[in-house]
């Protein structure tokens, strides 16, 4: 299968409790282009989007559930190709 | 750096998740199958296995609770506050209000009515996974039902027009727009449902819907409304999710079904852009502080989404873009202006109140709309606001033709010339049917004994199904009370947003 670039993207609520989970999604993405709108910021990427739990972990300085994505996010562009206990990966397939 | 602590001991994700949504499934021993399931063949879906289908979010029983649990306790502090804090008085402007009561009136009956369909196919579809997405969904809605209702109820203290919504929903001329589209898909077989509702509305269109409401929520001083949108948006990701999985498993299932969902995405995109349209005329005219045009909106969340990413990711299976969405494109300059001139000149028969672009949001849509405001739609408002400065006030007087298909009044222009109204015919056993586009002709076409029985406001009026020949009589039937209606200068709503905003102080009665 070979990778794509075409843009895919996540929707998350601009909340002071989603900070640390941006900032890791920042740090472990750094072709990543953030957009504010009213409520919400945009993050786009060229090919995929990867949220590691472990960087999540560091920046909240606690334990996370990758399912707390769930509490964050408003909207996406893509596909989830991979969810599990350590990694969630938004990228198109084809 | 804070060390985080050793994680407590559990079955991996999707461990968990196979032990608890598959394995507690069974075969059926002393009832046939077919029986049990006896709404999966006549669609001509072939489905091979039905394990094929893999939910992503993984989700289970406990987990699905403990995180709609924590959204409803985050959304109901933001309700507390606001109401406490009186939050009606940060408010943009009370006309903003008409977007919520369209958003109440239009789309609020349509999460119900989700939530029951989606406990249909929880109930009948093959697969425990998509059994238990569909369940999640269908628990989903029904909170999304409450929580607007519970959100928008507190303007109701303050503000009229926020009663019968139930009742307008079943009864009024634009109204009938979105019911009549949901009750296209109700109708439908469960796959074509998973095609019109999961995949064109929530996956394909549901950003140009949703998004854009809870946006202008939030730059108009709306937080209740817009921390129900982003709680529910948050659950919409998962819609959306089971949405492109119904679609990538129905095509990975048989070949023969790649023309079948083809012929259903031909459909349900148009079905569904033609009720954006509503969304459309919100965004560019109904918000006092504008967002983000549609124009922008469908060029970012459709254009450059959808048809730049998920159509070549489906272009795999032999999936084309949607039929006629070359049409979409073309009349995104004039979309929203037309259907806002519609609802401007029916007003007086609306549950919302209406007004002509002020010289501020004027210049507004002039900046975003270069190559068709000021030409064709800024001389027409122009026009409004000399008769209005005059005391007078433009209503249509009459009743519009209606499309067979989107039920939209007959108002859109030609693809190619937005000086031409489009106005497709066809005919069907010894009678004419109109249409307003080709995607709507196309769509009649395909199912005319479906169409013919669309229940067309305008044609129950003339039969006198509506409460009786005259305009009072028929508001009287549509639960319209006087003020919810017409022109917003002058209005209830307008002058108790002056009381509330003047220094006087105001007892709550």
């Amino acid at each position: 299968m070979t990778s794509t670039l075409r843009q895919v993207g996540i929707d998350i609520q601009d909340a002071e409790e989603n900070r640390p989970l941006v900032n890791a999604i920042k740090a472990d993405n750094p072709e990543l282009t953030i957009r504010h709108l009213p409520g919400l910021l945009k993050l786009q990427a060229a090919g995929r989007i990867v949220i590691n739990r472990e960087t999540v972990e560091s920046q909240l300085g606690r334990e996370w559930d990758t399912g707390e994505f769930q509490l964050a996010i408003v909207s996406y562009a893509g596909n989830f190709s991979e969810w599990d206990d350590d990694q969630i990966i938004v990228s198109w397939e084809h | 750096m804070t060390q985080a602590k050793p994680r407590a001991k559990k079955l991996p994700l999707k461990e968990r998740y196979a032990l608890l949504t598959r394995d507690l499934d069974w075969e059926p021993s002393y009832v046939e199958r077919e029986k049990l399931f006896p709404y999966t063949s006549y669609e001509g879906i072939k489905i091979h296995d039905w394990d094929g289908w893999q939910d992503p979010f993984r989700l289970t029983v406990d987990a699905y609770y403990k995180y709609q649990a924590e959204k409803d306790k985050r959304l109901y502090a933001v309700l507390d506050s606001f109401a406490q804090s009186q939050g009606h008085l940060g408010l943009a402007d009370a006309s903003y209000l008409n977007a919520i009561k369209l958003f109440i009136q239009g789309v609020t009956p349509l999460e119900y009515a989700a939530h029951r369909h989606f406990a249909y196919l929880a109930r009948y579809l093959e697969g425990p996974a998509p059994r238990f997405a569909a369940l999640c969904q269908s628990v989903d809605e029904l909170r999304h039902c409450q929580t607007q209702i519970h959100t928008i109820s507190n303007y109701n203290k303050y503000y009229g027009g926020f009663h019968s919504w139930s009742k307008m929903h079943d009864r009024v001329w634009y109204l009938s727009v979105p019911k009549s589209l949901f009750d296209d898909a109700m109708t439908a077989g469960p796959f074509e449902f998973l095609i019109s509702i999961s995949f064109s509305f929530e996956y394909l269109l549901t950003n140009l819907l949703f998004v854009p409401f809870m946006s202008g929520a939030s730059f108009n001083g709306d937080m209740p409304t817009m921390s129900f949108g982003f709680s529910a948006q948050s659950d919409e990701s998962r819609h959306m999710t089971l949405g492109l999985e119904a679609i990538k498993f129905l095509l990975e299932q048989d070949e023969g079904n790649v023309p079948i969902i083809q012929a259903w995405i031909d459909k349900w995109f148009w079905r569904a852009y033609r009720m954006s349209a509503l969304v459309a005329g919100m965004m560019d005219y109904m918000l006092p502080k504008p967002v983000m045009s549609w124009k922008e909106a469908f060029e970012l969340y459709f254009e450059d989404q959808m048809l730049g990413g998920l159509f070549p990711d489906l272009e795999y299976y032999g999936i084309t873009p949607p039929r006629h969405v070359e049409d979409a494109i073309a009349e995104k300059d004039h979309l929203s202006h037309q259907v806002y001139k519609i609802l401007h000149n029916f007003s007086f028969a609306a549950a919302f109140t209406t007004q002509t672009p002020s010289e501020e949001h004027s210049a507004w849509l002039s900046e975003q709309y270069p190559g068709s405001y000021d030409e064709l739609y800024k001389p027409v408002w122009d026009k409004h606001a000399r008769t209005e400065a005059a005391g007078g006030r433009i209503f249509f007087q009459g009743l519009p033709q209606l499309c067979q298909v989107c039920q939209v009044p007959m108002a859109f222009t030609e693809p190619d010339d937005p000086t031409a109204i489009s106005f497709r015919t066809s005919e069907f056993t010894g009678e004419t049917f109109h249409t307003c586009s080709n995607g709507c002709k196309w769509i009649f076409d395909r199912e005319p004994e479906k169409f013919v029985q669309a229940w067309l406001p305008v044609h129950q009026i003339y039969q006198g199904n509506c409460g009786g020949p005259s305009v009072p009589e028929v508001l009287d039937w549509y639960g319209i009370q006087d003020g919810d209606n017409g022109e917003y200068k002058g209005s209830p709503d307008q002058r108790s947003w002056a009381e509330w905003h003047s220094g006087a102080p105001k007892q709550e009665s």
